[in-house]
C-alpha cells in the first residue's frame, strides 16, 4: 500500500512550552483517531537548533555546515508523519485532520517506494 | 484519413480510453495501447468496414496491444507478471464487452481524475482536452497559445502526478460531490471561456475550444443527470455561443450586443439552451448555483427579440442573486451595467463606484465612461476610455475602445 509523508509547516515553534499545550492536545488527538494508518512521525526542535550540511565540490570534498534552516521561511517544517493510505484521497482525508493544517499548511508527498527493479 | 473516420476515432477513441485506463490502471499504458489499436483501425476500418460498436473493438485491440508492449519491456519481473494478468483466458471478453453504463461511469472516472484538485488548474484543462476530448497535444498547444514542449510538459507532469502520488480512479462519493463537481465544471467554462474569448489572440473566437466545450457539457450532463448545475453550465455555453456569429463584422472587429443581427444568432441553440436553463432553474428550486444563473442572464439577452426589448431589471435581480452567492467585483460591475438601465446611467455610475480591486481592468473604465457618457460628463467620460484603452492589451477588445472614443469627439 502507498506511503505518503504530510511535512506539516507553520510557526516555528517550541512545541513543549506550555502556550502550545493546546496544540499537543489537539496532536494527541489525531495520533489516537489516525492510529490505523500512522506508521511514523516526529515534531522537530525549533530551527534555531538546525544545522544545514552541504558537501562541497562533490563527493568527499569539504563538509560546509550553516546555522540555521536550509531555507529561511516564515513557516517552517515544525514535524511530520508517515502515512499509510489506499491512495491520494485518503491521504488528503487524513492530512486535513492534522492540527498543523489549520494552524499552518500540511504538505502531502507520496514515498519513492525503492524495489528490487530499482536497486538492480 | 478522412476526416469523418477522424473525428470518429477520437470520439470513440475517447470512451475506449476512460474503459481502459480502469482496465490497465495506467493512463498512460492506456493511452499508448489505444494509439497503437488506433492504427490497426486506420488500417483495416477503410477496407473492412467500421464495426458495430467501435469503442468496443478500440478496447478489446488496445488491451492485445497493452499486452504486446508489457511482454516487450518484460524485464522487468512485475510488468511480465502484468501482462499474465492481462492475458484474456478462454470466454474473457477483453473489456469490450461492457455495458453502455460501465462505459459511461468509466468516462466519469476519467473526469474526475483529470479535474482532480491536486493537480494545478492548467493541468486539469489539458489533460481533460487530451484524454475526454481526444485532442493532441499539439492542437491543445495551439489552441491556448502555448509552446507544444510546453504543454507536452505541462500534460506528462500531471500523469506522473496521477501515477506516482495514486490520484484514484474513480467517481466521487455523492456526499463529496458539491466539493468535486464544481472543478470539474470550472475545466470546461475554461475551455469555453479560452475558445470564445482570448486574451492575445489574432481573432476573438477560436471555433475548436468552444465546440469543444460544449461537447465536454453536454457528455457530462448526460453522465450526471441528476445535477441541475451541470444542464446550467450545457445551457450557459449553448446560449452564449449562439450568438457568436454576430459578435465579430467583416474585419474582425467586436460587434456590440446592442448592434448585432439577432437574425445571425443561432435559433436553435438558444432555444435549446433556454429549455435546459428552465429545466436547470425548476429543478435548483431556491438554490440555483452560479452557472444556472449565469445561463439565466444569457437567455434574458438571447431571447429578447431586439436589445430595447431586453428584461434589465431581471438581469440586475438575476445578478444580484449571482453576487449573494459569490462576491466578485465583476459580478457587481455587470450588476452595475444592468441597474444603468433600469434606473438610468447616474445609478450604474454610483453602483460602479463602490467597486474595489477593479481599477486595473479596463472593463471598470468601460462601464464608467459610457456611464458618464449617458449623463452628459463628457470631458470625465473621455478620460474613463483613455484609461480604458492603456489597460487593454491589443486586440479587436483594444479597437474597440478605440471606436467608441473616437464617436464621443
Amino acid at each position: 500500500m502507498p506511503q505518503y509523508v504530510a511535512l506539516i509547516y507553520g510557526e516555528d515553534a517550541n512545541w513543549l512550552d506550555p502556550q502550545y499545550a493546546d496544540q499537543m492536545k489537539e496532536y494527541g488527538e489525531f495520533g489516537e483517531s489516525a492510529a490505523s494508518v500512522i506508521r511514523g512521525g516526529n515534531a522537530l526542535q525549533p530551527t534555531s537548533t538546525a544545522t544545514t550540511v552541504h558537501v562541497k565540490g562533490g563527493r568527499g570534498g569539504d563538509i560546509v555546515t550553516t546555522d540555521g534552516p536550509f531555507a529561511e521561511t516564515k513557516e517552517v517544517l515544525g514535524g511530520f508523519f508517515l502515512l499509510e493510505c489506499n491512495d491520494l484521497d485518503e491521504a488528503i482525508k487524513w492530512a486535513a485532520q492534522i492540527p498543523g493544517a489549520w494552524h499552518g499548511r500540511v504538505e502531502v508527498r507520496p514515498v519513492l517506494e525503492i524495489g528490487p527493479d530499482q536497486e538492480a | 484519413m478522412t476526416n469523418d473516420l477522424g473525428e470518429l476515432l477520437r470520439v470513440e477513441g475517447g470512451r475506449s480510453l476512460a474503459t481502459l485506463t480502469r482496465v490497465l490502471g495506467d493512463l498512460q499504458l492506456a493511452e499508448d495501447a489505444l494509439q497503437d489499436a488506433v492504427i490497426t483501425a486506420l488500417e483495416r476500418w477503410p477496407r473492412d468496414g467500421i464495426p458495430d460498436r467501435p469503442s468496443a473493438w478500440l478496447t478489446v485491440t488496445a488491451r492485445h496491444k497493452a499486452v504486446d508492449r508489457l511482454r516487450r519491456e518484460a524485464r522487468r519481473s512485475e510488468k511480465e507478471e502484468a501482462a499474465v494478468k492481462l492475458t484474456p483466458g478462454p470466454g474473457d471478453d477483453m473489456g469490450g464487452g461492457e455495458d453502455e453504463s460501465v462505459v459511461r461511469d468509466d468516462l466519469l472516472r476519467m473526469t474526475f481524475t483529470c479535474c482532480h484538485p491536486a493537480l494545478s488548474p492548467d493541468a486539469r484543462v489539458a489533460l481533460s482536452l487530451r484524454t475526454l476530448g481526444g485532442l493532441t497535444t499539439a492542437e491543445i498547444a495551439h489552441a491556448f497559445l502555448v509552446p507544444e514542449p510546453t504543454m507536452a510538459q505541462r500534460i506528462v507532469r500531471a500523469k506522473h502526478k496521477i501515477a506516482t502520488a495514486k490520484i484514484p480512479y474513480r467517481v466521487p462519493p455523492d456526499h463529496e460531490l458539491p466539493e468535486r463537481l464544481p472543478a470539474v465544471l470550472t475545466v470546461i467554462y475554461v475551455i469555453f471561456t479560452e475558445g470564445h474569448a482570448p486574451h492575445s489572440a489574432e481573432s476573438v473566437v477560436r471555433v475548436d475550444l468552444c465546440d469543444e466545450a460544449i461537447r465536454l457539457a453536454r457528455l457530462l450532463a448526460e453522465l450526471m443527470p441528476d445535477e441541475p448545475e451541470v444542464e446550467g453550465l450545457l445551457a450557459l455555453l449553448l446560449l452564449t455561443n449562439a450568438r457568436r456569429a454576430a459578435r465579430l463584422d467583416a474585419n474582425g472587429d467586436i460587434v456590440l450586443l446592442e448592434a448585432q443581427d439577432r437574425s445571425l444568432w443561432e435559433s436553435s441553440q438558444i432555444e435549446e439552451g433556454a429549455e435546459l436553463t428552465a429545466s436547470a432553474l425548476r429543478r435548483a428550486a431556491d438554490r440555483p448555483g452560479p452557472y444556472t444563473l449565469q445561463a439565466a442572464i444569457a437567455a434574458c439577452h438571447s431571447t429578447a427579440p431586439a436589445y430595447g426589448a431586453t428584461d434589465w431589471s431581471e438581469i440586475a435581480a438575476l445578478y444580484e442573486q449571482l453576487e449573494a452567492l459569490h462576491p466578485a467585483p465583476i459580478i457587481r460591475l455587470n450588476r452595475a451595467v444592468a441597474i444603468a438601465q433600469t434606473d438610468g446611467p447616474a445609478a450604474g455610475l454610483a453602483l460602479a463606484d463602490t467597486i474595489e480591486g477593479l481599477d486595473r481592468s479596463h472593463r471598470l473604465h468601460l462601464v464608467r465612461a459610457t456611464c458618464l457618457q449617458h449623463c452628459g460628463r463628457t470631458a470625465e467620460a473621455r478620460s474613463s476610455y483613455e484609461r480604458a484603452i492603456e489597460l487593454c492589451p491589443s486586440g479587436p477588445e483594444r479597437r474597440l475602445l478605440e471606436r467608441q472614443l473616437a464617436d464621443l469627439r
